[in-house]
């Protein structure tokens, strides 16, 4: 028997109870065609199938037999609430249905015979079934497929006479063509046999019923529940649920309406159990969740209190936890079918409480079950759990319900039987399982904190179970969790059953692990307790075996001295190195180094704080630093000298200091601490136990400490600065430290005049001097655009050290490591560097000098690189703005240019450099124009500019008749040179080039000019001569005609026709006699050409001089007049 | 009367814990400790809909079968943890919201004592006082 197996519900009450057909006359192992029927009845019965137990029995098979009736209850007396083999003989064995199936067709050449055989058949089995109202029903297995009903006579004639033969209703007679379509036929006969069933059931449930108006109420009691349990099972069996669950609830509240007393207890309670049971399965199935978790909240407070006998009260405890337990299995299997749980309303609480009332048991069963007992000598065979007659009642005294028991010794010895076999029941198995069943669903509910707290208990469990290694693995594993919340009360709790388990199996390692723990600041234990912890790690360190620790078992203890002593033997392994730094250890360590940065002549210094937080001094032997670059580590090792170790006094700091000398290659880099290691013991034979931190130390609680420390600085800052002593918890640590080089003693000074003036040679100019003790050698200049800008800039920027001629698009943006040579103490050093911007606006140079001195750290000689960086922004600007525009010889804006006709271009340089500009010289290209005049010397040249001066020039030009059609032509360039004023004479000068403008041409038919002198004198001749230009290929006409002025006499043909022949000239000569001194307005000329009418006066007009100044008579000259007149 | 009263800070450590000293106290550490798993849930499901429109007192956190754990939180997310025997039940739900209110009261007097650190577990005997008024008389 399987331990614990008594507390089981039984199978026939979990199964879901189906309606039980027999099958007989079916041959299936020799048959084929009985075996493809049989199959398809039992194969893939799925839901949609109705809800019936097929069972294949020989036709003579017997069934049980029917007690015969009871016509009275008067004088009977019921022995028990349910006979145990009920449930199973009407699911099993008592079938709702009889089916005989039978080899006949219609047509049969024996069919008298084979009539007779197939009513035998029915009649044995009718036989066998003398009492009972199970139903027969005969199917006859035919090869021919039937014909449609009425259509065969002879059919329905010999199924009425076969009807009669075996006394069979003519519902009751199927036909079973064993053809292609059998599964569809099977399934039509399986629903006739279900409605058959139902009806059987039915039956069942009114005889029942029937019995009820017999019963009275003081003897029959239990028949009161056991009538109610039936009718509910059959009314499931007819799957009719909603019945059955109202049938099962009052059966439940009948059973606790019966007499309890200490004999009958059991078998009220397992009852109640049963019914309970079925409530619950129902509500879950019925989707009524919240009514099962009701009823088994009714259900527990009602039986909560119905111990029974004291000395069994584990028997309680047991089927407590077993109601608990398969709860939570209807519950996970509803879920599992769709149902939703929450995270306070879940399986795993039941199985907690199930494992709850496990661990009662347990304890309970240790108090009431003595070790010493033994089974009584004679042990009477009826004791015996394993025939009983009515669920829940005791195997010596089965049947009775008096108050009392019938016979006290027996009831002793049976007691004491039941006493010692749960003596033997592996409790801690028990409970671990069920433990582990909450601990999946608490899972899956989103209960990290119950998880653990499961965990817990079942690495307790284990404990007790002496599993000490699954034990160590659970406590282990929940123990962070705990760290990390910063429950200490029950970390120390957890770490002490640890600790246990580590001394049991004598494992070293995690003993001193658990001992460290239970030392540090988070244990909660009293100082008492601490002592002795810490006397113990002192004797493990030493190879010597501990003291138990308290509350083990003495047994066990023995056991584990045994094995300590083992380990003390065993030599080889005696170094342990324990991380701690995921634990909160009895030693805390912090380290920094002193500076996040430090010079490379500068010592490197790092501090380790070291802080005990145990009872005793603790003493070890060595201290050691690893840092990433491990050539230093050895500069970081302290080690006790001789018999002297170093010790820690409890709750006091310690200090130790540690510096060396980077090295030089290390300059830039990062130097970190990786680890921090402190050797404890080894100081004769003993076991050497290296405590290791990662990185700067701290540990699991000391993040958390820090916060808080710094937050309680903020508000009493003045009281810490009081405070001399240093305070642990606001210590920060610093891991690692940037080498950085030597700080320059050389400065750097730059001279130049800002802004930069666009493509000019920018002249910076650069001091070097040194401030250094020795001789800096190499000293490298890097100058240029910095690196990191507009990407452009690169293209646009130009640097050069050759002031010689100015720089091309070849030289770089950046000069490299120019080498100066060396620099002795003291000295200066300048040099000019030469920038060119190609574009205007701002840019960042970069002037890096960088060299290499000897210098001594500590004693050390090192070569240090140093480097100055200087930076500048340096604005670029256009010197000047270049404007031209075109006038024509009048000095009047021209939009258009004639062809052949001389214009003027004017250009304008406007200074809008700060500094002056010399001009040196300027010239145009031209392109298609032609000068009208010689080539003559530059009129700027070696003009200064001061900043918003304008520099003017003047061009004639005349632009020649143009062979193809373009009325736009190029006109050229113009060419400027210029340096700063202040730049030294033979510093190279700047071209600019200034594209200029293009112009639009036009040609004129007709050109009129005049010679005329630049002045008039009154009352004197003087001369005017027009010439008009025929510029067409056609004779033009002219007409001319001058108008009168008041300021002018004249002579000369007043109105004229002619005629000019193309390409030809005609001059018009006329005396112009001034009257009036002053700026005067010419006679006005009209001309109009009447074959070409686009062109007028006024066009022609704009090529005449208009006005002429006249001047005054002179004196001299009057007298020439009058001698004249 | 409760038989356990609880403080827990922001991060979920204690900072206060008494229980009747008849049982066993590590018994009702585990339960203060494993009522936070509602606690949060209960805290991360209102986060969600209303921010600070928040009722501080949560319920009935979950019945156990011998014990009620009631739960309260501050806008500063400190927790109160009551667990109350199950077979009290004359107690009601106002006058658990009543304790809960005392609690919050005093500890804002806690709060405000200069010399105390937050964070810190709390040792004042004004509060002592105020839960041992509220804790079941043993003896």
């Amino acid at each position: 028997m399987m331990a614990g197996s008594q507390w089981e519900l039984p199978p026939e009450l979990c199964c879901r109870p189906m309606a039980f057909v027999a099958l007989t006359g079916l041959d299936v192992v020799y048959n084929a065609v009985h075996r493809a029927i049989w199959d398809a009845f039992c194969a893939n019965r799925r839901a949609d199938r109705v809800p019936i137990s097929f069972k294949v029995l020989p036709g003579d098979h017997e069934y049980p037999k029917c007690r015969t009736k009871r016509t009275s209850y008067e004088w009977y007396i019921p022995k028990g609430i349910l006979k145990t083999g009920w449930m199973n003989k009407h699911l099993n064995l008592v079938p709702a249905l009889v089916v005989l199936f039978y080899e006949l067709d219609w047509d049969d050449p024996q069919w008298k015979e084979k009539q007779s055989e197939c009513a035998t058949k029915v009649e044995i089995v009718r036989t066998s079934l003398q009492g009972r109202n199970t139903k027969v029903a005969v199917v006859l297995i035919q090869k021919k497929t039937p014909l449609p009903p009425g259509e065969d006579l002879v059919a329905s004639e010999r199924a009425a006479a076969l009807c009669n033969a075996c006394d069979l209703s003519g519902k009751s007679l199927f036909v079973l063509p064993h053809t292609d379509h059998l599964v569809g036929y099977i399934i039509r006969l399986e629903n006739a046999f279900y409605e058959h069933a139902q009806t059987y059931y039915y039956t069942e449930i009114r005889r029942v019923k029937s019995h009820k108006e017999f019963l009275n109420k003081t003897t029959h009691q239990l028949l009161f529940v056991r009538h109610q349990f039936k009718i509910a099972f059959f009314s499931e069996l007819k799957q009719d649920t909603q019945n059955a669950l109202k049938y099962y609830r009052t059966a439940y509240s009948l059973v606790h309406e019966l007499r309890a007393h200490e004999t009958n207890m059991l078998e009220i309670k397992t009852m109640a159990g049963f019914i309970n049971y079925k409530i619950c399965r129902l509500c879950f199935q019925h989707n009524t969740p919240l009514d099962a978790i009701a009823q088994f909240r009714k259900h527990i407070d009602l039986c909560k209190k119905k111990i029974g006998s004291a000395e069994l009260a584990f028997e309680h405890a047991a089927w407590m936890s077993k109601q608990f337990q398969s709860f939570g299995e209807l519950f996970d299997e509803a879920i599992k079918l769709g149902l939703t749980a929450i995270q306070t309303q879940n399986p795993g609480f039941y199985y907690q409480q199930a494992a709850c009332y496990s661990q009662d048991r347990k304890t309970l069963a240790q108090q009431l079950c003595q070790a010493g007992a033994s089974y009584p000598s004679s042990e009477p065979g009826d004791t015996q759990s394993g025939g009983l007659d009515f669920y829940g009642q005791r195997p010596w005294r089965q049947g009775h319900q008096s108050i009392d028991p019938p016979d006290a010794e027996k009831e002793k010895t049976g007691i004491v039987v039941l006493q010692i076999k749960e003596r033997d029941v592996p409790h801690s198995e028990l409970i671990i399982a069920l433990l582990s069943n909450a601990v999946a669903q608490f899972k899956k509910y989103k209960c990290p904190r119950m998880k653990s707290h499961l965990m817990v208990q079942m690495g307790e469990e284990y404990y007790h179970a002496k599993d000490y290694t699954k034990a160590l693995k659970l406590l282990d594993y929940v123990m962070c969790d705990y760290r990390t919340e910063r429950w200490w009360g029950l970390l120390t709790a957890i770490v002490s059953t640890a600790l246990r388990c580590a001394y049991l199996m004598a494992s070293v390692r995690d003993y001193m692990i658990y001992c460290m723990e239970l030392l540090g600041r988070a244990s909660t234990l009293k100082e008492e307790q601490k002592l002795r912890i810490e006397n113990n790690l002192i004797k493990v360190l030493k190879n010597e075996v501990p003291e138990a620790e308290p509350e083990c078992d003495p047994a066990s203890v023995t056991a584990a001295r045994a094995l300590w002593n083992d380990r003390m033997a065993l030599a080889g392994s005696n170094e342990f190195t324990i991380e701690v730094q995921d634990y909160i250890p009895f030693i805390q360590c912090k380290a920094k180094f002193q500076s996040p940065s430090f010079h490379v002549d500068q010592p490197i210094q790092l501090q380790v704080f070291l802080r005990a937080d145990c009872p005793h001094t603790v003493s070890f032997n060595k201290l050691s630093v690893s840092l990433s670059n491990q050539e230093y580590n050895q500069w970081c090792v302290v080690e006790s000298v001789g018999q002297e170790s170093m010790s820690l006094l409890p709750g006091k700091t310690k200090c130790y200091n540690f510096s060396f000398v980077a090295k030089t290659e290390d300059v830039g880099k990062k130097i970190e601490m990786t680890g921090i290691e402190l050797m404890l013991g080894n100081d004769g034979g003993g076991r050497c136990v290296f405590v290791g931190w990662r990185g700067a130390g701290g540990d699991a609680a000391s993040t958390h400490e820090a916060l808080l420390a710094s937050r309680s600085s903020r508000r009493c800052g003045r009281a810490v600065e009081a405070r001399q002593e240093l305070d642990w918890d606001s210590l920060s640590m610093q891991p690692s430290t940037m080498i950085i080089s030597r700080v320059p003693k050389i400065s750097v000074q730059l001279s130049h005049q800002p802004p930069a003036l666009n493509n000019e040679m920018y002249c910076i100019s650069l001091t070097i001097q040194s401030q250094e003790g020795g001789v800096a050698r190499d000293v490298k200049l890097t100058a240029g655009l910095k690196p990191g800008q507009d990407a452009n800039l690169g293209q646009t920027t130009h640097v050069t050290l050759d002031c010689s001629k100015v720089c091309d698009d070849t030289a770089p943006a950046l000069l490299p490591d120019v080498p100066l040579g060396d620099l002795n103490p003291g000295q200066e050093l300048e040099r000019c560097v030469y920038v060119k911007c190609v574009s205007t606006g701002p840019r960042v140079f970069l002037f890096h000098v960088a060299y290499s001195i000897d210098t001594s750290v500590e004693g050390r000689q090192i070569v240090c690189k140093c480097h100055k960086d200087e930076t500048v922004t340096i604005e670029t600007v256009v010197p000047f703005e270049v404007s031209v525009k075109f006038v024509s010889t009048k000095f009047e804006p021209l939009e258009r240019v004639a062809v052949d006709i001389p214009f003027l271009l004017m250009t304008d340089i406007l200074s809008s450099s700060p500094w002056p500009l010399l001009l040196a010289s300027s010239s145009l290209q031209l392109l298609t124009m032609t000068t009208n005049t010689a080539q003559l010397q530059s009129q700027l040249q070696e003009v200064v500019l001061q900043t918003d001066e304008c520099a003017s020039e003047c061009f004639c030009l005349r632009c020649p008749p143009l062979t193809n059609s373009s009325t736009t032509v190029a006109t050229g360039q113009y060419l400027i040179s210029w340096r700063r004023k202040s730049s030294s004479a033979d510093s190279p000068l700047i071209q600019t080039a200034v594209a200029l403008p293009h112009v639009i041409l036009e040609s004129v038919p007709l050109y009129i000019h005049a010679d005329l002198p630049s002045f008039g004198r009154v009352r004197e001749s003087l001369s005017v001569r027009y010439h008009i230009e025929n510029r067409t290929a056609l004779v033009q006409e002219v007409e001319m005609a001058v108008e009168p002025s008041d300021a002018f006499m004249f002579s000369g043909l007043k109105q004229v026709r002619l005629r000019i022949l193309p390409g030809s000239e005609q001059q018009m000569l006329y005396n112009y006699y001034p009257l009036m001194a002053g700026y005067q307005t010419l006679p006005q000329l009209n001309i109009s050409l009447p074959r070409c009418l686009t062109t007028n006066t006024h066009t022609l007009r704009r090529f005449l001089p208009q006005r002429i100044f006249v001047k005054p008579q002179g004196r001299q000259l009057d007298d020439a007049s009058i001698a004249a007149a | 009367m409760a038989v356990c009263i609880a403080v827990i800070a922001k991060e979920n450590y204690p900072l206060y814990i008494r229980s009747v000293p008849t049982q066993n106290e590590l018994k009702f550490h585990y339960t203060v400790h494993t009522s936070l798993d509602v606690v949060e849930e209960k805290i991360s499901a209102v986060g969600k809909s209303l921010g600070d429109q928040r009722e501080l007192y949560l319920g009935l956190l979950y019945p156990t079968e011998d014990y009620k754990v009631y739960g309260y939180v501050t806008n500063s997310k400190v927790k109160f943890v009551i667990v109350v025997d199950s077979s009290n039940t004359s107690l009601r739900d106002n006058e658990i919201r009543s304790m809960f209110r005392k609690l919050h009261n005093s500890f804002t007097d806690v709060m405000c004592n200069p010399f105390h650190n937050p964070g810190d577990t709390i040792q004042s005997k004004a509060f002592d006082g105020i839960v041992s008024g509220m804790m079941v008389q043993t003896g």
